[in-house]
């Protein structure tokens, strides 16, 4: 088993030995369920699953950075990532091992929330092609997030800080693209800087993927996002290790 | 097995490690001496390749701790400062995470676990979580996880404090016991535990290494108590 394989095992099982995983697991059903049903989840009678997903940018903007910011804050806090790094995984390994693991696990409380598809689908029959999509744009939208959260994880020793951070690095990703950001840019910046800015923005991604149309530019979007933010972390770990 | 070639590490305007150079052989225990903030720690952070040098290198059985870090980490067991580890973790969960980390599988996992717990004396502890563990079972569990490896090189960074003195006289047995075929290097405040316990001792004190003798020469040729030896000659070169 090589060092990526065993930090990924013990990242993940460390999620389910604390009470982390319980809470955010009742708490993220909840509001995923919740959030639909108010805006009238049976009252629109279409069987599709378009609110639950809507909905998801939002939540994830608080229950993600929530699941990192342990990460490696916590590693760096106690100490322990001394052990880490001096048994023979590269750094690499590590911060790979733990973003895989978060994902895995957030990967499971998507899993979680079959009800709801279970639901649509005795009651009406929805576009499977959709639900589909909107999972794996959901996925794609969870990893993204998580490696903001992860960077930030490794910015600071403090949880909190780590949590602050990432949120509103998240919510700044998701409200770039929302129409009435985008109106109020349009006022003083050129157009295609406003385009530019609405690009950047995961909402547009994610909405298209959510339309069911897998398109290459947004897949690209999402990994060089992941890439991207987990290549910093990598660079700001091997910096700061130490301090 | 160790040779440690100018090797130089700074903090901001600090310097932590200034040029140090020695070497360790196979059946060397080196007791690591020092004042607080003498660069005890940092020196072998870095011989542990957790801390990158700003200069110099060291090579470990052959590894470059610079080109070839994984090979040193493969062919050492390091215990940090504190023994830090997982709190969460049972001491078995713990330990069986490290034998992963160091691909050690199977049968030979089972054989490297019932050497070192009873070795540790971590037995009745076994199945509790770290998080329990009073300061001294804390260390013996870092201990158990630089020891699990069978490594044959052993960086330990004051392994004997805050054990009671049973469990330091435990954990010095240990060492003698392994001395022989191993090449260890031990930093400690223990002036009689560097007496028991160390065939070499290298006194540092701002980053430079001043003394590089054995204990009893030392004690011969100032004719005193290793105490006042390392008072001596720490404070001495403060002054000067």
């Amino acid at each position: 088993m090589n060092g990526f394989l065993s930090v990924f095992k013990r990242e993940l099982k460390g999620y389910f030995a604390t009470p982390v995983a319980y809470v955010f697991l009742v708490i993220f059903l909840f509001f995923a369920g919740y959030l639909p049903f108010k805006d009238g989840f049976f009252e629109i009678r279409q069987a599709e699953l378009r609110l639950f997903f809507q909905w998801l940018p939002w939540l994830f903007i608080f229950m993600v950075p929530a699941a990192a910011m342990r990460l490696w804050a916590e590693e760096r806090k106690n100490g322990s990532i001394e052990l880490l790094l001096t048994l023979p995984i590269t750094i690499n390994q590590a911060v790979l091992g733990k973003f895989s693991a978060a994902w895995a696990f957030l990967g499971l409380a998507l899993l979680l929330t079959f009800p709801l598809p279970a639901t649509i689908y005795y009651l009406g029959h929805p576009d499977t092609g959709l639900i589909v999509s909107g999972y794996i744009g959901s996925f794609l939208l969870a990893g993204g997030f998580l490696s903001v959260g992860s960077f930030f994880s490794a910015v600071t020793k403090n949880q909190v800080i780590s949590f602050i951070l990432s949120a509103a690095a998240c919510g700044i990703l998701v409200s770039a693209g929302m129409p009435t950001t985008v109106n109020y840019l349009s006022t003083m910046l050129p157009a295609n800087v406003v385009g530019l800015v609405e690009m950047m923005s995961i909402q547009s991604h994610f909405d298209s993927i959510l339309r069911g149309v897998i398109e290459m530019k947004d897949i690209a979007y999402f990994i060089i996002l992941i890439v991207a933010w987990i290549g910093a972390c990598t660079v700001v770990l091997e910096e700061r290790k130490a301090a | 097995m160790i040779d440690v070639q100018r090797l130089r590490r700074s903090f901001g305007p600090v310097v932590a490690v200034d040029d140090l150079v020695f070497k360790v052989q196979k059946g060397d225990v080196l007791g690591f001496l020092g004042p607080n903030g003498a660069g005890k720690s940092t020196a072998m952070k870095m011989l542990a390749c957790f801390l990158k040098p700003d200069s110099g290198t060291a090579t470990i059985c052959g590894h470059d701790i610079i080109t070839d870090p994984i090979g040193v980490r493969q062919s050492i067991g390091y215990l940090a400062e504190n023994a830090p580890s997982y709190n969460e973790m049972t001491v078995g969960g713990f330990l069986n995470f490290v034998c992963d980390a160091r691909m050690i599988k199977g049968q030979a996992r089972t054989k490297a676990l019932d050497r070192v717990v009873p070795l540790c004396s971590i037995e009745s502890v076994y199945h509790q979580t770290i998080e329990t563990l009073s300061k001294g079972y804390r260390r013996r569990v870092g201990l158990a996880q630089a020891l699990i490896h069978d490594p044959q090189v052993l960086i330990l960074d004051e392994p004997t404090d805050g054990l009671d003195p049973n469990q330091k006289y435990e954990v010095r047995k240990l060492i003698n016991g392994m001395a022989k075929d191993k090449c260890i290097i031990v930093s400690t405040h223990i002036l009689e535990e560097v007496e028991q316990i160390c065939t070499r001792t290298i006194i540092i004190a701002r980053g430079k290494i001043l003394v590089d003798s054995t204990p009893q020469a030392l004690i011969e040729k100032h004719k005193c108590s290793l105490d006042e030896v390392f008072r001596k000659i720490t404070s001495t070169k403060k002054t000067a």
